[in-house]
Order: C-alpha cells, then structure tokens, then sequence
C-alpha cells in the first residue's frame, strides 16, 4: 500500500480518469457545435442559434475543467515517472510537444473567440473559430493517443544502453506516429467522445421534452444527438472490431484477459455475460460456442494464447481486464440499442411523446461516460506488468527519489480538490441546464454593442 | 537535414523563449490575481477577471507546451526537475488548477459568499503560483545537489532556502507590476484609477528586490558570477533590462500605457535573457559537484528526435504566433462586460 510505485499508479489513474471526464464531452460537443452554427449560418433559423449559444456556454465550462486538470497530466511523467521520462523521453516528449502546439494553442486561441467573440467578430468568423476549437480538440486526441499507443505496441525505435541505463530512441517518426495500433485506438477513442457528446446534448434536451419546457430546442437538440450519436455508433462498432483482432497478434495477454481465454486452445466460446472464479478463472455463464475464435480468426481452428500459457511475471490483472471489458461491451450494446430505437422512434413520429424512451435518453448520457472509463481500464491495466509494453515495465519506471510521504501527500491533494471540483462542476452545470436557452436568449436580446450590461450586481 | 546547425543549441534558445513567454504572458494572469483582492467593489474586480478572462488559458498553454518541449528536447532535465522539485510542483499545480477553476466559477452565482470563496481562490492560486515559480527560477539559479543517475539528492525544505525565496517575493511583486500595468491599458474609469494606485507599490518592490536579487546572486552565486566573466556581453543585457525598468515609470507618468506595458515585456525578456546566459551551458548546474551538471548536450534527446521537433516547430510556430497575434486583435482596447462575461 506505501509503496511509491502503487501510488503514483493510484494518482496517475484518478488524475487520468477524472481528467477522462471532460475532453470526451468536449470534443464531441465541439462537432455537434459546428453542426448547430453551420445549419443556423445555412437556414437562418432562429432555434440553431439559440441551440449552439446554450451549448457553447455548457462547453466553455466543461473545457474549463479539462483545462484546470489536463496541466497535472503533462508533469506527472516527471515528476512520478522519472525513470520512464529518461527511458523514453525521446519518443514520448515529441507527440506530447506536437499536441501543445498543434491543438492547444488553436483550442483555447479560438475558444476565446467561441465564448466571448459574438460581438466581437462576425458570423461567419465565429463559426470559423467553432471549426477550429473542434479541430484542435481533434489534433489533441491525435496526439495524445499516438503517445498512448507507441506505449502499447511500440516501433520505429531501438534499444540502447547508456551508463547502464536502457534507453529507447527514435529511428523512424513516421513508424511512432502510425504504429500498428495508433489508428484502430485513435477512431475508436474518438467515437466514443463523439458518443458523449451526442448524448450530452441527447440527455438534456430529452429532459426539457419531460419537463415539458423549450419544445422545439429540445426536439432538435435530440434529432442533432441522434445523429452524431449515430455516426459514433458505427466508428464504434467498427474499430472496436479491428481493434480486438488487432490485439491478439500484437498484445496477446491483454486479448486473454479481456475475452477470459484460460486454456490455449482452438474453437473457444465468446463469453457474453456471467461470472469468473477469482482462483480459477473458470467462468459460469452465457457463452457462445467457437464465436471468440471465428470473430478473431475467420474460423474455428487457429487456435489463441490463453493465461496458462503466459510466463506469471507477463500476466495482467486478469479479473480487472476480463469484466471491464464486458461491462464496456455491454453498456455499448445497451446504448447502441437506445439510440437505433430512437430512431426508429424519431422516423415512425412517436418518439418525442414516449415518456419511458425519454426517459432513457435522459440517462443515456452515462452510457459513454461508464464506457469511456471502463475501455481506458482495459487498454491500461490490460498492458500490465508493463508500461511501455515488452521493454520497461511499470516497477522500474517509478521516479527513484519519490517517497511514499511526498506520493501519499500529493494523492490526498489531488482527491480532496478533484471531490470539491466535481461537486461544483455537477451543480454549475445543473444550474445552467435549469436556467434553460430561453433566459440566456432573453438577456442577448436587448444588448447592444458597448452597452455596459452587469447582470446580478452585488452592492 | 540540419546537419549545419547546433540543434541542442537551438531547442536551449527555444526553451527559454517558450518558458518566457510564458512568464510575459500569464504573468500578467497572475499579477492580475495577486492584486485582485486589493481592488473594491464588485464590478471592478469582474473588470478584472473579464482583463484576463479570454486569454488566460492560452497564455498558460505556454507553460504546457514549454513542459512538452521540454520533455522531448531534454528529457533528463525533465525528469530531474519534475522529480526534484515533487512538491513543489505539486504545489504549484493546485494553485494553477485553483485559478483555473476560481475564475470559471467566480461570477456563476450572484451571492456575496460565492463570490468571496472563489475570489480568494483566483487570488491564493496567482499568489503561489507566481511565488513558486520565483523559487523554482531561484534553485536552478543557485544550483541543486544531484547524484550520478542525476537525481536530486536534497530535501523539499532546501528547496525553501532564502535565495529562492528572495526570488519568489522578486517574481511575485514582478507578476503583479505586470499585471497592473495590463489592467491599465484594459479598463477606464474607477477601476483603471484603483489599479493605478496599487500600481506603485508594487513597482516600487519591485525595483528594490531586483537590485537587492542582483546584489546577491553576484555576491553568493559563484557560477553566476563566472559565466558574466567568461561572457561580458551579458552586461548589454542587463543594462538594457535596468532600461526598461526605469522607463516604465516614465512611460506611465506620460499616460503612454502600451508603451509602459511594452517596456514590461522587454524588462521580463531581458532577465530571462540573462538568466539563460548566465546559466549556458547548463540547464540543471549541480552545487555539489559541477561535473554532474546537466547540459545542453549530455541532457539532451538525440539529434534525430531534435531534428523531428524542429521540423514540427517549423510548422506549428508560424501558425501559432499568427492566429494568437490575430485573436489579441479582436480582443483589444478596453474591457466591456457582458451577459456572457465572467
């Protein structure tokens, strides 16, 4: 428990995941704001305008947040991971420099222009800058996952020694950028943001439909959700695919722990839900007989590495990977089956008076949310016991001089103050949803350039 | 591709640009929150926060892709530092995720309490951050003990030593000089006449701290001492920083704002300036046993992955520097608040 290394795990995981909240939102909001400004610019329709001041307002807050937690990400190499820094510095600090200067300065430049630039610049300008906010949010994820993915299938570098130090350096840019799983992880990370942006929008405007308030904002907000939600769908479905069949050649541990494969073997079942023994993994549940081998190879008798076969000191936390990837699998499936029926709903005139689907909608919000998390649960503690996969494992990776006193300190720091945030980030975005888009369009009404307008003065 | 040129020298340059324009440009975000609870009246202080609002966070994207290029163009000193200096930066990243937040929140609700609460957070977020970055600047000045592996082998508290921390208070009132005088060329009327007033104050420490830092570090900083002898050149340096800062005074009492806030800028490019020389070779100077100092060249990443980040320098910088120019412009003259503003 007071080791360095499990707690410079434990704070990189809440650090990442409660950071993992916010850019998702962003970046899929980021598009579905694009598509409410363009169709606003196209149809001069007053409701797209309303539709994407609301959603800018809500974006700028979430955009805070993944600011305010996005700055520990970028230090916390060196500071708890010094070992590692040295190790790979020279591959890893360049996507993460190219993702500051490629999307950083674009996202929060034209941010500026995004939330305070309505008046400032003209429509066309401003939809340019919602464009380019979106594309940064893009380029970020770009290469962020380039930097994640060279950890988990490492290439276009060679090992070398220096002082007795392993040290990894660059032969070939262009092999770190499109190594074997950088584009399968970068579409499927991206549908999932997609997906959460979508049902953001989705979830609030189904439950303004509930409430009976703002109708018509509503409606398109949900009809925009759908089909962004459904684009996200598809990326999903078929990256996961491509994924997964990806895996088993190039990180066969993480592909047994996810699918459960104890025994190696060919024609193996495909696991769908049930439950797995801690001591001998031998699982009680619903399975599909000779599916995982006929999805992963194309048939029955190729057959695929299971945990046995695997050295103990290569093998990661198998129930951890195993049921996240299920739960992930299913919230997928569950999700994927709300939004096709919505629209089917949508297209047979009966979705926007079905409380019970509206209801759902409302919740569907936490569907990316769970998955997103969950599915970095996968790609992460499925590469245990290494951190960059088959050269440096995570033990030796911990900053030599960190003390359990200094790790322990920081972990406390960063829990109390990320509690504090979430809680005033849920009640700001509540009071803001509450508020509703017609106050907000009552208050722009009558302002007018240069007028000095200071809505709740305190004297 | 660049066989010609001496890359590592080229990334210490640009490093040192990175990191001061980040210094120039939140530090006028800091100062403007370390004087913030000087300013009375509500609507004076959302003058204030609205100053800063539309920039702040990407004035502090320098400082990421400051830490991100130092990552990937010197690795080792990245490591040293980060893992050094724990706490720290722990420290430091509370205070630059507080003022993040604090400034969001601020005017979201209208009662007193919530105002006050998140107010005092802008403010206690600028006031560490700019005082540890100060210390932090005073350490790698003065040099840290580090053994062979180039680990830092002393203390959080030798961290607090009073040279640092001369440099703290030094950066704290600089930030706040600063940020003054980019609230004056941003507001109008009673707050612009508020901020005026505390404008002096902290011009006047700041001078004196910057003549008493000077003192010092030449009477107690060997090294420092050294590399002015070995480069006399530097002394151009800092006669051009003593120039900026007596025109500031000048400028201001002209009514000449932009010009004042100009000299600002260049007194912070000049002592940065100086600070990268003195310090040349090194980025990290090792007190204990010189030998082991990091430099530009036994820090660094090899020249293949400098020639990649100069290559993606190339491309991103022009870009960066042009849309960034761009949106300064949209957001010029003085602040006007808004249903939309913070």
């Amino acid at each position: 428990m007071d080791d360095p290394e499990f707690l410079s795990r434990l704070q990189f995981a809440i650090t990442i995941m409660f950071h993992y909240i916010f850019p998702p939102m962003t970046i899929g909001l980021g598009v579905l704001l694009v598509a409410m400004e363009g169709i606003w610019l196209k149809t001069k329709q007053n409701i797209y305008h309303q539709l994407a001041k609301f959603w800018t307002q809500i974006f700028g807050l979430i955009f805070a947040l993944g600011v305010a937690t996005g700055i520990v990400m970028e230090f916390q190499f060196g500071t708890n991971w010094a070992t590692y820094s040295r190790c790979v510095g020279d591959i890893f600090g360049s996507p993460l420099a190219a993702e500051g200067i490629f999307a950083f300065f674009l996202e929060s430049g034209f941010l500026a222009l995004l939330l305070f630039g309505w008046d400032k610049v003209g429509p066309k300008m401003h939809f340019f800058s919602s464009c380019m906010v979106a594309l940064g949010a893009h380029f970020s994820a770009i290469w962020i996952i380039v930097a994640n993915s060279w950890m988990q299938t490492p290439a276009g570098y060679k090992l070398v020694t220096e002082n007795g130090q392993l040290r990894a350096h660059i032969t070939d840019f262009w092999e770190v950028v499109f190594n074997p799983s950088t584009v399968d992880r970068l579409t499927h990370a991206l549908s999932g943001c997609w997906l959460a942006g979508a049902t953001l929008v989705i979830s609030v405007s189904a439950w303004y439909l509930l409430r009976g308030k703002f109708r018509d904002f509503g409606e398109k907000g949900i009809k925009i959700g759908l089909i962004f939600g459904l684009i996200g769908l598809i990326g999903m479905g078929l990256t996961g695919d491509s994924s997964a069949r990806k895996l088993v050649e190039t990180q066969p541990e993480k592909f047994a722990a996810m699918e459960g494969v104890v025994e190696t073997g060919p024609d193996l079942p495909l696991h769908i839900v049930g439950w797995m023994s801690p001591e001998t993994h031998e699982f009680t549940g619903i399975s599909i007989p000779g599916m995982l081998s006929y999805l992963t190879h194309g048939n029955t008798t190729t057959p695929i590495k299971g945990l046995n076969d695997i050295p103990k000191d290569d093998q990661p936390p198998f129930l951890i990977v195993f049921y996240s990837f299920h739960i992930m699998i299913l919230v997928g499936c569950a999700l994927a089956g709300l939004i096709l029926l919505s629209l089917l709903a949508w297209k047979q005139g009966w979705l926007f008076r079905t409380k019970w689907l509206l209801w759902l909608l409302v919740l569907s919000v936490l569907g990316p949310q769970i998955a997103n998390q969950i599915g970095w649960c996968v790609a992460e503690v499925g590469r245990q016991p290494w951190i960059v996969y088959g050269i440096l494992r995570t033990k030796d990776a911990v900053s030599p001089i960190l003390t359990s006193g200094e790790a322990i300190s920081s972990l406390i720091m960063f829990f109390c103050i990320y509690m504090l945030l979430f809680s005033f980030f849920i009640y700001q975005l509540t009071h803001k949803i509450l508020k509703g888009p017609k106050v907000i369009e009552a208050e722009t009404d009558d302002n007018g350039h240069g007028k000095l307008q200071v809505p709740f003065i305190n004297h | 591709m660049f066989e010609s040129i001496d890359l590592n020298l080229v990334w210490f340059i640009l490093i040192g640009i990175l990191f001061s324009g980040y210094a120039i440009l939140d530090g006028f975000d800091l100062g403007t929150g370390t004087v913030y609870p000087f300013i009375k009246g509500d609507i004076n202080k959302r003058y204030l926060l609205n100053a800063v609002g539309p920039v702040w966070d990407g004035n502090e994207v320098w400082l990421i892709v400051g830490g991100g290029a130092l990552f990937a163009a010197f690795p080792f000193v990245y490591a040293t530092v980060f893992s050094g200096f724990y706490l720290a930066f722990m420290l430091l990243l509370l205070a630059l995720i507080l003022r993040a937040v604090s400034i969001e929140f601020r005017s979201q609700q209208p009662w007193n309490w919530w105002r006050k609460t998140w107010g005092a957070g802008f403010s206690t977020g600028s006031i560490m951050a700019s005082i540890l970055i100060g210390v932090a600047m005073g350490n790698i000045t003065r040099g840290i003990p580090l053994d062979t592996d180039g680990n830092y082998t002393g203390t959080f508290l030798e961290l607090l030593n009073p040279y640092s921390i001369l440099l703290g208070v030094t950066t704290l009132f600089l930030f706040a000089m600063h940020g003054c005088i980019y609230l004056i060329m941003k507001t109008e009327g009673e707050t612009q006449e508020q901020v005026k007033k505390i404008l002096r104050p902290c011009m006047f420490g700041f001078i004196v701290l910057i003549i008493l830092h000077t003192i010092v570090t030449l009477l107690y900083i060997p090294h420092a001492r050294e590399g002015i002898a070995q480069n006399p050149w530097i002394l151009i340096l800092v006669f051009m920083a003593a120039a900026s800062i007596a025109m500031i005074p000048v400028f201001m009492y002209k009514g000449y704002h932009g010009w004042a806030f100009l000299s600002s800028v260049s007194t912070m490019g000049c002592m940065m300036s100086i600070f990268g020389a003195t310090m040349f070779p090194h980025l990290v100077y090792c007190n204990t046993n010189p030998e082991l100092s990091l430099t530009l060249y036994n820090a660094s990443a090899t020249t293949k992955s400098l020639e990649v980040m100069t290559v993606i320098a190339l491309i991103g910088v022009p870009l960066v520097l042009a849309y960034s120019a761009a949106i300064y412009w949209v957001f010029r003259g003085k602040v006007v608040l808004t249903e939309r503003s913070y």
